[in-house]
């Protein structure tokens, strides 16, 4: 009985913890340009914390996928699931667990070099943040599969 | 559409008149000076890099002033103060004040030459601090430092770079005296720790050399030479640092009495600023020995204006339709709803000559998607309010921020529209408040249309169908760019034919009852229609294929690019796709805020837990709106840029960039 409730809050933490831990890595590395950039332009500081939040944003999806699912599952709502419905949450999470962490890395690198870019180029601020957007649009729809399918799951199961 | 109409400006005015005729273009900042056509004979162009580059250090000169000002002087100005831009000045209290400028100017070098002062007194503290913990091993000493014996003793003080007492430091030098009978020596230590211990040492003097042998071998160092008693010079140290303390103060002091002058100082940075661009455009003016010509590019709408004022000056303006050929520089004008877009578009890039300035178009388009990533009643009326209000508190907003103001402005006005939509007001807070605190779990935000919690698919499908009608305005734009240019055949080739594979597919999907149900559709076309639909999508697929590669001449080629530009279905689909992003976002900002509406009620509802859900409710959500704005705005961006530009807008125009009042400031207006 119990390993049902187990498999699905092991899925809810790997998605919270790996989204999680992408974005940690991907603002660490934006932050090291910002902060580079900012000790030349100080005044560059709101535009350049702008591109290093942009990888922020997995980390967020992932507690969003992991609070669904405790709020689903009995630990803050919802009922105790079966063995069967337990697994079937703990594949749901899997694509933000790992869409997250990988686009969150990737995301990171990219929005450092998108400060390289605004600090060379200020005034190309709006496109330099479509850099990172794009690699974002992946982890965007990992979290769409995964919403779906918590949202899918049949309760006769 | 909203493109500025550029004319070609021709300025001949006598050199007597330049110096205004300069003032005139710079303040009226509507001319686009090109660099002159040198080729007539008896042009040449002047030098005034000298002029340029002195204007250019006065003008650091009055900044760095400023800057110091700043730091003694900090002015206190509130929030909504510093969102604005330069203040307006009239014509002739700017002339009238930069009469004064020298007199401004010696104000600023009298702050530098303040502030070195009180970087020379700044620097000189932690010296005496050093020479105070030099002293501080001393100050049981009651001789001089360089006190060296009398006529019969011989006295040592010094330190060596090991811990010892009076004891120790004895028999360290008895051990290296080269004397069998141990020399008569009186050692009294002062200080010791583990890197160093401080001592004197008396003896004979005819034993003076032998003590002194033995010191050296066990790296006796000197103290630092000294006339005073330590405690003494310790006592002159102290007072020094207090009198550099007070010298500080007063020379802050000094520098804070300068406040009164900080606007005059700025008038002044100003005003060099100006003088800098004025000597910059001079270098690129040809001249003659009696005239200079000015020729460059204006807005039509000012070009008449302009000829009437440098008729008074008894100049020549010609105003000529720009060539063919020639690249008009690009400025946007558009009106309170479509404005905020100029920045967009701006930082894509401005449309070239053949194309239409989209910023009306996207403007709908924009609000609506922001709106439904936003999707949040409350995030809406504190975007639209909070906006607002800056907008009509601060008059002189700067031109960026008041666009971005704008943008945000009608941004909140359709996320509330879609929060009301969807039913949702900071989350769940209504139903959660009045079920924790007032025991009343009926109450709650209901959705107009439907709770997009509930029905995520529907609000897919509803996405989706943005996206089509966003990237088939795109389509119908390129269409008529294409006609208004005369290329029928690119119009029929490109664009209808795509617009008929696409729809038509479209429209054959909708009738399958796996994609209706996929997308939990309530309604489905009947198969009839479906056939259509199926009919005018491989009429519009034969089409791209056969004309898709028609820039070859071999059919072979033509056929296979042809069959290659029919793939570009699939980019369609990643397109569509794409606008799946709306409903992902629109759900996180619901669900992150019910997250913490579900965190806030966690202690009950005593009033401890109602202090409680206050502090997490304000702080979780103000959190979950600054994160979303930033991500629905940057998300709007991009479905504008990547999906909706792809359709039909390349960009690459040249921005207009008048000769103008660049200041920080003041701006000194004279209208045109």
């Amino acid at each position: 009985m119990e390993l049902g409730l187990f498999l699905a809050v092991l899925g809810a933490g790997l998605a919270a913890g790996f989204a999680g831990a992408g974005s940690a890595i991907g603002v660490g590395i934006a932050g090291r340009s910002a902060a580079g950039v900012v000790t030349q332009e100080p005044s560059m500081f709101s535009k350049v914390l702008i591109l290093q939040l942009l990888p922020g944003t997995q980390g967020i999806y992932g507690l969003l996928i992991g609070f669904i699912v405790l709020s689903q599952v009995g630990i803050l709502g919802g009922e105790i699931p079966s063995l069967s419905k337990g697994l079937i949450y703990f594949a749901a999470c899997m694509p933000m667990a790992i869409g997250g962490f990988l686009s969150g890395i990737s995301q990171g690198q990219c929005s450092s070099s998108a400060i390289g870019l605004v600090a060379k180029r200020p005034d190309q601020f709006g496109k330099a943040m479509i850099f990172p957007a794009m690699v974002e649009t992946y982890a965007i729809l990992a979290l769409l599969i995964s919403i779906l399918s918590i949202f899918g799951i049949p309760a006769s199961i | 559409m909203s493109k500025v109409q550029m004319k070609r400006v021709f300025i001949c005015g006598l050199n007597s008149e330049r110096q205004e005729a300069l003032d005139l273009l710079q303040r009226a900042g509507v001319v686009e000076i090109t660099s002159g056509d040198l080729d007539q004979d008896g042009l040449k162009t002047v030098d005034a890099g000298a002029e340029r580059a002195e204007a250019v250090q006065k003008s650091s000169q009055a900044e760095q002033a400023l800057s110091i000002l700043d730091e003694f002087a900090p002015e206190e100005i509130g929030l909504l103060e510093s969102l604005e831009g330069t203040k307006e000045i009239g014509l002739a209290s700017y002339d009238e004040r930069s009469g004064h400028i020298d007199e401004y100017m010696s104000k600023a070098a009298e702050l530098i030459r303040l502030q070195k002062q009180i970087a020379e007194h700044r620097s000189a503290i932690p010296k005496c601090q050093t020479r105070l913990e030099t002293l501080s091993a001393w100050k049981d000493l009651d001789i001089p430092l360089d006190f060296s014996g009398t006529d019969k003793t011989k006295v040592f003080i010094g330190s060596i770079g090991q811990e010892a007492d009076a004891a120790a430091v004895y028999s360290l030098i008895q051990e290296q005296t080269e004397t069998e009978e141990p020399v008569d020596l009186d050692v009294t230590s002062f200080s010791k720790d583990k890197m160093l211990s401080s001592f004197m040492a008396v003896c004979h003097a005819e034993d003076a050399e032998t003590v002194e042998n033995a010191l050296r071998r066990i790296n006796f160092v000197k103290a630092p030479s000294s006339t005073l008693i330590p405690s003494e010079e310790a006592e002159t140290v102290k007072k020094e640092i207090t009198q550099h303390e007070e010298e500080i103060q007063k020379l802050v002091e000094e520098v804070k009495t300068y406040a009164p002058e900080r606007d005059n100082i700025r008038l002044a940075a100003d005003y060099y600023n100006l003088q800098a661009d004025k000597y910059a455009v001079l270098s690129k003016l040809p001249q003659s020995e009696n005239a200079f010509f000015v020729s460059g590019y204006t807005p039509a709408a000012y070009a008449d204006a302009l000829s009437e004022k440098f008729e008074k000056l008894n100049a020549v303006v010609e105003i000529s339709d720009p060539g063919e050929d020639e690249e008009i520089p690009v400025a946007l004008k558009n009106g309170f709803f479509s404005g905020p877009m100029e920045t967009v578009v701006e930082s894509y890039s401005l449309p070239n000559k053949f194309e239409i300035d989209p910023s009306k178009i996207i403007a709908c388009f924009y609000y609506i998607l922001f709106g439904l990533m936003l999707s949040d009643a409350g995030y809406g009326l504190i975007l639209t309010i909070g906006c607002g209000y800056v907008l009509l508190k601060v008059k002189n907003l700067k031109p960026s921020m008041e666009k971005m103001m704008k943008l945000m402005f009608f941004s909140g006005i359709s996320t509330t529209f879609w929060g009301f939509m969807f039913g949702s007001f900071f989350g769940d807070a209504v139903n959660v408040i009045a079920t924790t605190f007032f025991n009343r779990p009926d109450i709650a935000f209901r959705p107009l249309w439907f709770n997009s919690m509930d029905e995520p698919i529907r609000l897919l499908s509803f996405a989706f169908l943005i996206g089509i009608i966003h990237l088939f305005t795109g389509m119908f734009i390129k269409l008529y760019q294409l006609i208004k240019a005369g290329q029928i055949k690119d119009a029929i080739y490109d664009v209808v034919f795509w617009l008929m594979f696409v729809g038509g597919a479209i429209i054959y999907l909708l009738s399958m009852q796996m994609i209706v149900d996929m997308l939990s559709l309530k309604f489905m076309l009947s198969p009839a229609v479906g056939k259509v639909g199926g009919i005018i999508a491989i009429l519009g697929c034969i089409g791209v294929v056969l004309t898709g590669g028609r820039d070859s001449k071999n059919p072979i080629i033509r056929l296979l690019l042809g069959l290659y530009g029919a793939y570009g279905i699939t980019s369609w689909l990643s397109d569509i796709l794409s606008y799946s992003r709306l409903l992902a976002l629109g759900l996180a900002t619901g669900c992150i805020a019910q997250v913490f509406n579900k965190l806030g009620t966690m202690l009950g509802n005593g009033p401890v837990g109602a202090i409680f859900f206050i502090i997490i409710f304000v702080f979780g959500n103000a959190l979950n709106l600054a994160i979303n704005v930033l991500g629905a705005y940057v998300h709007t961006n991009r479905l504008q840029f990547v999906e909706f530009f792809g359709k039909f807008y390349e960009g690459g125009g040249k921005q207009f960039e008048p000769f103008t009042e660049n200041t920080k400031y003041y701006s000194v207006k004279e209208e045109i």
